[in-house]
């Protein structure tokens, strides 16, 4: 952080560098994220860096609040909606003071309407536009590859979510690691929330398992993002073996996804998951719709999840085809695509529909490997 | 090769397991702070924990701690009571040894030690200070300890590749898992380039690969602790926190193209490779032959290779994924012939049926045209 703070221009009109993202990955409230954060903010301070708090949520933890102590606050600003006030991060505001380095707490958090920007991961990426590092929490939940996964094991459908590609952006991810022994301790001793709320969180989201699971997810995930870094790293001089286990592998080809989309509400679910796939695989990943009437005919869920797509950094495309199996068929070939995601037959309406798609795909498409994605239901 | 008869426990087991039940609740607890290179913190997190434990009440002591103290190390240490290693001293060599003796007569609740991966000189009471912590632990005192990846026995061929180096001093894998906490410390690169100052050039790739596979240990070891205790408490999770592949071995399938990518895949997801196949009895020698040699491929490949029985292959192959908690299934598309391409499907068929809830992924036959 320090080299970009150097390098900080006197100049009022001379345009910064991006600024630099580091985020404090933990897996639940109280693993001691925004602790850290504010810990490394001190440290800065104490080194004569320009830090202050963007945003802070207090949640009333006093061990975290005296770490606030000494550090300055931009006052949040407040937004009159539907009767009630909000307050929310005061981006403009930030600007205008231009600190080198910016706090701001709870990444994944939906603003309230009428802010300006819908979530706070992009006001973040306005103060990095801006030339101003910013240090931020998150919680491994609130990926939006993870969603369904967290749905599964915890039976909580998270509806904040940060896309995947704003977190791999970001030029540092730390793990902030607990043992849910050691949080169910602190949720005990009433360090994370009052009593009553304490309790009702460890009889339902906080338990044992729950805790366990979420905690192994942002290890592993934390792991995939160094992994993702070490490509922008150089290669050392003596040719090292890449981490993965030694032994026979085929060359790795290059991988390209095709997600086979469609209006049904589970489309969601095989978007998360094909660009998962193809994130981990480093493949590169399409989406397609085909519609039998006219290309003008409007389907809002369909829309949805075109832009969900895209939102994810998918390539969209919509054709238009009366044997809908054989476009998917033919598109994967001019596409060279290798791997077709596919949703699986529902029960009820889209029945008969899907099936006979998914089944005349795996029939047409042969030649290439196609995926039919489990239904993540709990 | 286990097979789904294996996995039930004996008698013999079921004591074994009782008998290390009640070891266990007389023992003290293990808590192992694990980092991934010296100056990531984990001492200032030891030193800190046992701090803010002995602030709550509880009897904590330091056994060892690296010298020279850091002044934040130093600052926790004021707060601290320390019964210092012995020096001892081994043909010319200075060995600090913890003072289990004195450890056991002032019995304290917790008991702090740092650098877990330390041989001691010849004559002392264990070879390993692992062992001396596993003495202590007996004795009912819980121990908080450090230690860096690159001394866990198990990974010193990872940790070559890496750095070229193997360490000399080194922990059992076995005694990381067995631990009731294991807590990784991570830090950020720039942190570490920061700490480092201009001592010394920070290869940051061999930092990074080193990171990346301390993370993984310490999601291994905790994976298998939230499947015991899932196990214990009869809660069924059938997927999740892993990706699990599973790929199915037919005697009329290509599974070398198929063997492979599951490799490939589950080294990308750092999952799990399983392998299974239904045992057939009608087989040809050549089919026989295939099946060897696809078996032996998935062997080389380090994939858990599970061979099951039953007149119902689907069945059996869902029940194994359920059991394993299998994310993925790999099939190949059977070698087509004119009856079958009229019947086309209907074991793939059904197994895209079955498996509502795992991803089914269909590999094409290398024939086809």
């Amino acid at each position: 952080m320090s080299d970009a703070v150097e390098a900080l221009p006197s100049g009022e009109s001379s345009p910064r560098p991006r600024g630099r993202l580091k985020i404090f990955l933990g897996y639940a409230a109280g693993v001691g994220k925004t602790y850290q954060m504010l810990d490394e903010a001190q440290e800065l301070k104490r080194k004569g860096v320009d830090v202050v708090i963007g945003y802070f949520e207090p949640h009333g933890r006093q061990d975290t609040i005296a770490k606030t102590q000494g550090l300055e606050v931009i006052p949040r600003k407040t937004i009159d909606y539907r009767g009630s006030t909000f307050e929310e991060m005061d981006v403009e505001a930030i600007l205008r003071r231009k600190p080198a380095v910016c706090l701001v707490d709870e990444f994944a958090h939906s603003n309230v309407p009428g802010c300006g920007r819908p979530k706070r991961w992009e006001d973040v990426q306005t103060l990095l536009d801006n030339g101003i590092d910013v240090f931020t929490t998150l919680n491994v939940q609130h990926l939006e590859s993870l969603n369904d996964e967290v749905r599964h094991i915890t039976g909580v459908r998270v509806r904040e979510t940060v896309p995947d590609w704003v977190v791999d952006a970001a030029d540092e991810v730390v793990l902030v690691d607990l043992t849910a022994e050691a949080l169910q301790n602190r949720l005990q001793r009433g360090v994370v929330y009052t009593p009553d709320k304490a309790k009702r969180a460890m009889e339902n989201f906080f338990t044992e398992a729950n805790l366990t699971a979420l905690r192994e997810m942002a290890l592993r995930h934390t792991a995939h993002e160094v992994e993702g870094r070490l490509s922008d790293l150089p290669i050392p001089a003596r040719g090292r073996a890449p981490i993965a286990r030694p032994g026979p592998e085929a060359p790795a080809r290059h991988e390209r996804i095709l997600i086979c989309l469609t209006g049904r509400p589970s489309t969601a679910v095989l978007i998360r998951r094909g660009k998962r796939v193809a994130d981990y695989l480093h493949a590169e990943c399409l989406a397609v719709h085909v519609q039998r009437g006219s290309l003008e005919e409007h389907n809002e869920a369909l829309e949805k999840h075109l832009s969900f797509a895209r939102n994810l950094h998918i390539d969209t495309y919509v054709l238009r085809g009366a044997d809908v199996a054989r476009t998917i068929a033919e598109f994967a070939r001019e596409q060279n695509i290798t791997q077709i995601f596919m949703g699986r037959a529902g029960s009820g309406r889209w029945f008969s529909v899907v099936k006979s798609t998914v089944h005349r795909v795996v029939r047409l498409a042969r030649e290439r490997e196609i995926t039919v994605v489990a239904e993540r239901l709990r | 090769m286990p097979t789904s008869a294996d996995r039930r426990p004996s008698p013999e087991e079921l004591l074994r397991r009782v008998q290390a039940e009640e070891r266990r609740a007389r023992r003290g607890r293990l808590k192992v702070f694990l980092g991934y290179a010296s100056r990531v913190g984990k001492s200032f997190r030891m030193l800190d924990e046992g701090r803010r434990r002995k602030e709550r009440g509880e009897d904590v002591i330091v056994a060892s701690i690296q010298m020279p103290l850091t002044p934040d190390l130093e600052a926790l240490m004021g707060h601290l009571e320390y019964i210092p290693p012995l020096r001892e001293s081994y043909s010319g060599k200075e060995f600090e040894v913890l003072n289990v003796a004195a450890i056991f007569r002032r019995h304290p609740r917790v008991c702090l030690v740092d650098e877990l991966a330390y041989d001691n000189p010849p004559g002392s009471r264990n070879p390993k200070r692992w062992q001396d912590v596993d003495n202590i632990l007996d004795q009912g005192i819980s121990v908080i300890t450090a230690v860096n990846l690159q001394h866990i026995e198990e990974q010193q061929d990872a940790v070559e590749r890496i750095t070229g180096k193997r360490a000399r001093q080194t922990v059992p894998e076995r005694f990381l898992r067995s631990a009731d906490e294991i807590v990784l410390v991570d830090a950020a690169l720039d942190d570490m380039m920061q700490r480092a100052g201009s001592r010394e050039p920070v290869d940051v790739r061999r930092l990074s690969e080193l990171r990346e596979l301390a993370l993984l240990l310490a999601a291994d070891v905790i994976d298998a602790q939230l499947v015991n205790y899932l196990r214990s408490n009869g809660v069924e999770l059938r997927w999740g926190t892993q990706e699990r592949i599973l790929v199915c071995v037919t005697p009329r399938s290509d599974a070398c193209a198929m063997l492979r990518s599951g490799r490939r895949n589950a080294d990308r997801f750092h999952g799990t490779l399983l392998v299974c196949y239904v045992r057939q009895t009608d087989l040809n020698t050549k089919d026989e032959a295939t099946v060897a040699a696809n078996l032996a491929l998935a062997a080389e490949l380090e994939a858990e290779v599970h061979v099951l029985e039953g007149r119902d292959p689907i069945a059996a192959i869902m029940r194994l994924a359920r059991e394993q908690r299998v994310t993925q299934i790999f099939v190949g598309h059977s070698r087509p012939n004119r009856w079958q391409e009229m019947w086309w499907g209907s074991p793939v068929d059904r197994l895209i049926q079955d498996a509502r809830d795992i991803d089914v992924r269909i590999f094409p036959h290398p024939e086809m045209p």
